[in-house]
């Protein structure tokens, strides 16, 4: 299994317990902080995005056909900068969207648009990256 | 991977990129508003990662990697995976239709009485090929 994918499965995983734990808290029967009930869209999205489709993406890189021996799985570190704009992404999201909710007098929508530009550019970067690969099976030069 | 997986994998990676164009443009429009009618993209959002990516992807990684022989020939029974594939995406675009483009909720059902039909046609091909290792 690549390093990458290892760190895709991994943060998966992480995703997906800080999304239960998440939705644990949502359900408290407690008057709950307006900052944390805002952050019901992140829960969707720390399990949709955060664990569904990160798991999707590391399975990707792992076991689509490869395209040469030489560079068996393309542009490794295309698939670095899709991880890191994805997860810088997501948590700039889990973070600044309550944030913006609660106070949106403080002139902070910007943290939000970033946050989208990074998680577009991840999935256009994993296309490009995992678009050769879905082809026949590799059966040398 | 055979011919049709890849077309079914490809549909998925290009509503993945529809899907997250959308959620990045309501994302954006939370924080700084661009246009109030961005609201309804909301649905066509759900729609396209939910059924175009996640559904659509999983329907063609395993009708590429489910035993086509254990024993004796699985029969891949093809066409009921084509007939899955050309459902589901009639359905997301009916759906997307019925509420992001207002053509009414008969609209709305039809699509989402296709993507039953999509999902039963893709269980019918998958049947056989979900095998014990006997072989029942
Ligand atoms: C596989 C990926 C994704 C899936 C399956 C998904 C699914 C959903 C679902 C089900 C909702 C409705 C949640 C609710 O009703 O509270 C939603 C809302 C939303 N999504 Fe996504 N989403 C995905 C990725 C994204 C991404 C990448 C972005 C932004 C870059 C995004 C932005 C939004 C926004 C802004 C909303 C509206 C939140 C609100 O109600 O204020 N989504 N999405």
């Amino acid at each position: 299994m690549p390093p990458l994918t290892r760190w895709y499965i991994k943060s998966a995983l992480v995703y997906l317990t800080a999304a239960l734990l998440l939705a644990v808290i949502l359900a408290l029967p407690i008057n709950l902080p307006l900052f944390i009930r805002y952050m019901n869209p992140a829960y969707f999205h720390l399990f949709l995005v955060g664990w569904v489709t990160q798991m999707i993406f590391g399975v990707i890189y792992w076991m689509f056909p490869i395209i040469t021996r030489a560079q068996p799985r393309g542009n490794e570190q295309l698939g670095w900068a899709s991880y890191a704009l994805l997860n810088v992404g997501l948590l700039l999201r889990a973070i600044g969207e309550p944030l913006v909710s609660t106070r949106p007098e403080a002139g902070l929508g910007w943290l939000l648009a970033v946050s989208a530009l990074l998680q577009w550019l991840a999935a256009v970067l994993f296309v490009v990256l995992a678009w050769p690969r879905v082809k026949e099976k590799y059966r040398g030069e | 991977m055979p011919r049709l997986s890849q077309w079914i994998i490809r549909a998925a990676f290009i509503y993945l990129l529809l899907g997250f164009t959308f959620g990045a443009l309501l994302l954006t429009h939370k924080g700084m508003p661009l246009h109030p009618a961005l609201w309804g993209w909301l649905p066509a959002h759900i729609e396209f990662l939910l059924m175009g990516w996640i559904v659509q992807l999983t329907m063609g990684v395993a009708f590429w990697i489910l035993p086509r022989y254990w024993k004796h020939p699985r029969g891949t029974d093809e066409i009921y995976a084509q007939i899955a594939f050309v459902f589901l995406n009639l359905g997301i675009w009916l759906v997307v239709a019925g509420t992001t483009f207002r053509a009414g909720i008969w609209v709305l059902l039809a699509g989402r009485v296709v993507e039953v039909g999509a999902v039963v046609f893709f269980a019918l091909h998958a049947w056989k090929r979900i095998v014990s290792r006997e072989g029942a």
